[in-house]
């Protein structure tokens, strides 16, 4: 019903917001007439930018992640301190404007280990992602794909890394090889990958007896090629989603494994571990364990407002 | 008849994906680097002493055979002695796992009966500052660490505050004071008609219950709203507003009444998670359960205590998402 | 009863601009048949459904004059609202499979826009209930009483929706795109049935269709809608005499057998009239 075209709005401007009116490149990107596949798409992409800059909540996000991206990426060059630097004689200090947020228990300043402990963060992040979605993908798009007894194998296989909750697996993992953070990366992977593989199977479900699919495979595409062509690129927007929705959940888990002791070590910055050897000052020097876990809630709120607008533009079906 | 075949698919899946836990599990035990036949004898036994025992643990056989060995022990609840208690693992998780159910029924009460109107409010207040601020408040269950949560309850309730007792699941004082029969403390003390005993044991439980809570409420108050607003823009939405049903009507008989059964399986899945969270705080509150008990043997690289308690949160686990799985399909009238 | 509706507009913000759906209609409606033709976003069913005020959230909703039966819809307030929905007047939806609610059964959502405008308890709902699925001539009532929505066929569930609407017996009844949904001969069934109990009740009905010729057979009047507006209203019978090129390029569109023609005429919009 709200699809009155903007060409009514266009031929009158009466019917317009005066404020709308905005620079040509603008009308160019919004126009209803595309003169080109290009002007089309990106018009598009630009209707979905609109939407998305409107929720103020998942821009906020946004900011605070390309923020703590850069930070991370420059933190070598900015860090007023060696993140390792002991100094006995300042133990726990309060914040102060020789140290933003205090020292710790060995009198290493928190905030540059802070900002060293994003890069520790992002990097298992990325890590992560970068396994088990390609993973994730593999697995639900030939189960979905093929059927049959491939399917039946898998899904079982799925069903039983999901019988675990996600932080146990991850545990029981990591103490049979060994604590640090490559154990831990692939123990979250091996733990995150199952949702990854469901969802891509249902899209590939649902893509896999649609016309256009027929219409490829008449023309003698391969089965590789139909999978690796058309359904993978069709099936990655909702994974986006859930690769956003779920950084934070990662985030979690490897802060919860590095405060558990089976993440990053200390002296690691690794922010679960900070939490982790400072917690007995709770009661007392409260802001050494709590300056940390301020970090990875910002961090993973971010990724969970962005992960929510995403999902909103791209998917407004489920919202 | 649908139906019945729909119960039979879920109660054939369960023997499979049991033994893929079992088998995923027993892998994890052999891969370690800890050898466990050190981990019983002391690295200080004689050469003869740890070959006779490798070979009495069946260590020299093959993967399967092995394999084989540890499923006859599984069937008879076997799961070995744990090193660090001196006790066998099966006695250790009777006793340690009452203790775990009852901080997350607990927790699960309490989330579910703040989630669910928060959920279904936010979806009927959509776009409003209501919706933002629920949206928010779950948002924020679910980035922050449940640790730094459980640490800052401590902080506030119990050292600055004095509203909580501290750390433990019951005052040292009454330890031991009522018999243990179930092992969930507030049932035994109940039982025994120890009033004391059941305000320490309450007391004690509101704190981790409710840090464990925020996070249930978050993912329920989500989801909650999240199928609300999937129910209210229904066209049957619609047809009893256009009957003249009050709103209170339209919204909780007609659309809440479409997602009231796929709610009770998100919180028999929420409730089977809460074991995950247990492990953490448990930790931070010396709550002694199996979580706990988890990861003082994970420390300690106390395997066989690993792996049991592994085995039984899995089962744990996958008993939730059965229950959950049979009871949309036994509620659901579209099932059939 | 009568429907006054004068320069009503109805509008939905979003991210690129305000869309506005329907702009400046002004209809007015008394104990008739009115039939209300337009392609899919014309603004039929938002006009039709602002009478009623079951507009989406977001809509923003204007009129100089929009009243039932000299109730201000614009200004009445909720329980008056719930006054009219349903007592007075009803609305049937396109698809029963959606516009049912799938986990209660057919009989007890009759049963209960029965009591909600008819003091009863449950035993009298129940009757009424099936009277009405008599009426809507359902062979087995007791069954499809007791049948959940994905039990019963697309016309079977129909006339459940019909029959729910009739419950409190109303005095006009909007019937938005009631057949769209169904096979062939089951629409000339629903049609008929819906024709008889207008007729016979002395209801006023709403129409909305997108079939031009059908809405002319059934209705006395037939109101033109095109991107928000009316373009052009006809009594029934005047189909021929219609002026609007949009009105006249629909009729040209439409293949005859009595009149074969080697090229059927294709619909060429002109953007003046959206002036």
């Amino acid at each position: 019903m709200s699809a009155t075209s903007p060409t009514g709005a266009g031929a009158d401007p009466s019917l317009r917001d005066p404020s709308l009116r905005d620079p040509s490149w603008r009308d160019w990107l919004l126009s209803d007439t595309p003169a080109s596949r290009s002007q089309a798409a990106w018009g598009a992409r630009y209707r979905l930018w609109c939407d998305f800059r409107a929720n103020t909540l998942a821009m906020g996000g946004l900011i605070v992640i390309v923020l703590m991206v850069s930070a991370a990426l420059i933190a070598p060059l900015v860090v007023p301190y060696d993140p390792a630097m002991q100094d006995l004689t300042n133990r726990l200090a309060r914040p102060s404007a020789l140290h933003w947020f205090g020292t710790d228990e060995l009198g290493r300043d928190l905030f540059s280990r802070i900002l060293m402990g994003g890069r520790v963060t992002l990097g298992m992040v990325v890590a992560v992602v970068v396994l088990v979605a390609p993973l994730g993908l593999a697995v639900g798009c030939i189960a979905g794909y093929y059927g049959g007894v491939a399917d039946r194998v898998l899904m079982r296989v799925t069903d039983v890394f999901l019988a675990f909750p996600r932080l146990i697996l991850a545990l029981a993992f990591v103490a049979a090889i060994k604590p640090g953070i490559t154990s831990a990366i692939f123990a979250i992977v091996l733990t995150a990958w199952p949702p990854y593989a469901r969802l891509a199977r249902a899209e590939t479900l649902s893509l896999r007896n649609t016309d256009f699919i027929a219409a490829v495979r008449l023309t003698g595409a391969s089965s590789a090629r139909i999978v690796l062509r058309h359904i993978v690129p069709l099936c990655l927007g909702s994974l986006v989603v859930r690769v956003t929705l779920d950084m934070s959940s990662i985030i979690l888990t490897a802060a919860s494994l590095g405060f558990l002791g089976m993440g990053a070590q200390p002296p690691s910055p690794e922010w679960g571990a900070m939490i982790a050897t400072a917690r007995r000052f709770i009661l007392d020097q409260w802001w050494v364990p709590t300056i940390p876990g301020i970090a990875i809630f910002l961090v993973s709120l971010a990724f969970n407002l962005l992960g929510d607008g995403l999902r909103d533009v791209l998917d407004p079906k489920q919202r | 008849m649908k139906r019945l075949k729909a119960l039979a698919a879920t109660a054939a899946s369960v023997p499979i994906t049991l033994f893929g836990l079992v088998l995923v599990t027993f892998l994890i035990g052999r891969v370690m680097p800890i050898d466990p036949v050190l981990a019983i004898v002391g690295d200080r036994a004689p050469a003869d002493v740890v070959a006779a025992v490798r070979l009495e643990l069946g260590l020299d056989e093959p993967l399967y055979v092995q394999f084989w060995i540890y499923l006859g022990k599984l069937a008879i609840g076997d799961l070995g002695r744990s090193v660090m208690t001196s006790h066998t693992v099966w006695e250790d998780i009777k006793r340690f796992f009452p203790a775990t159910m009852e901080l997350a029924t607990v927790a699960i009460l309490f989330a579910s009966c703040i989630g669910v109107p928060l959920g279904v409010l936010a979806a009927v207040r959509q776009g409003t500052k209501v919706d933002h601020t629920i949206r928010v408040v779950c948002l924020a269950g679910h980035s922050l660490p449940i640790f730094v949560l459980a640490l800052l309850s401590l902080l506030v309730f119990y050292a600055t505050l004095h509203w909580a007792p501290g750390p433990g699941r019951q005052d040292i004082m009454f330890d031991e004071q009522v018999p243990a029969v179930t092992n969930f403390l507030t049932v035994d003390a109940l039982l025994a008609r120890d009033w004391d005993v059941l305000r320490d044991a309450v007391a004690h439980l509101i704190q981790p219950a409710a840090v464990l809570a925020y996070f249930a409420m978050a993912f329920i108050a989500r989801m909650t709203r999240a199928f609300m607003l999937d129910a209210l823009a229904g066209e049957y939405v619609i047809t009893a507003r256009a009957k003249g049903l009050s709103a209170a009507r339209v919204i909780w008989k007609h659309a809440f009444g479409n997602i009231a059964v796929r709610l009770i399986t998100i919180m028999a899945l929420t409730y089977a998670g809460l074991l995950e969270g247990a492990v953490v705080t448990e930790t931070v509150f010396s709550w002694p359960g199996l979580g706990q008990y988890l990861t003082v043997s994970l420390l300690n690289a106390d395997m066989n205590a690993v792996l049991g308690a592994t085995l039984v949160v899995g089962v744990t686990y996958l008993a939730f998402n059965m229950l959950a799985d049979l009871l949309y399909k036994l509620l659901d009238p579209r099932v059939s | 009863m009568h429907v006054d509706i004068q320069n009503l507009c109805i509008a939905f913000p979003g991210a690129t601009g305000i869309s506005h759906a329907v702009r400046n209609v002004s209809l007015s409606i008394g104990n008739e048949k009115l039939g209300i033709v337009g392609e899919s976003g014309s603004g039929k069913s938002l006009t039709a459904r602002s009478i009623l005020r079951l507009l989406p959230r977001s809509a923003r909703l204007s009129a100089d004059r929009l009243a039932f039966d000299g109730i201000d819809v614009l200004k009445a307030s909720e329980s008056a609202m719930r006054g009219i929905r349903g007592k007075r007047a009803g609305l049937i939806l396109q698809d029963p499979k959606y516009s049912l609610n799938p986990v209660m059964t057919a009989g007890a959502q009759i049963a209960e826009a029965w009591r909600m405008h008819r003091k009863g308890g449950a035993r009298e709902a129940r009757d009424g209930a099936m009277d009405l699925l008599d009426q809507v001539r359902i062979n087995d009532p007791a069954r499809v009483f007791a049948a959940y929505p994905h039990e019963l066929s697309g016309g079977m569930g129909q006339r459940v929706m019909i029959a729910m609407m009739l419950a409190p017996d109303p005095e006009l009844l909007i019937a938005d795109e009631p057949t769209s949904a169904l096979d062939a001969t089951v629409q000339a069934e629903i049609l008929r049935l819906l024709d008889d109990l207008v007729s016979r009740r002395g209801m006023a009905l709403i129409l909305i269709s997108h079939d031009l010729p059908l809405v002319s057979h059934f209705c006395d009047r037939v109101a033109v809608m095109y991107a928000g507006r009316i373009v052009e209203q006809l009594g029934a019978g005047e189909l021929a005499r219609a002026r609007h090129p949009y009105t006249t390029g629909l009729l040209e569109c439409l293949p005859a057998l009595s009149h074969p023609r080697p090229r059927l005429a294709v619909m060429k919009r002109d953007p003046e009239w959206l002036k």
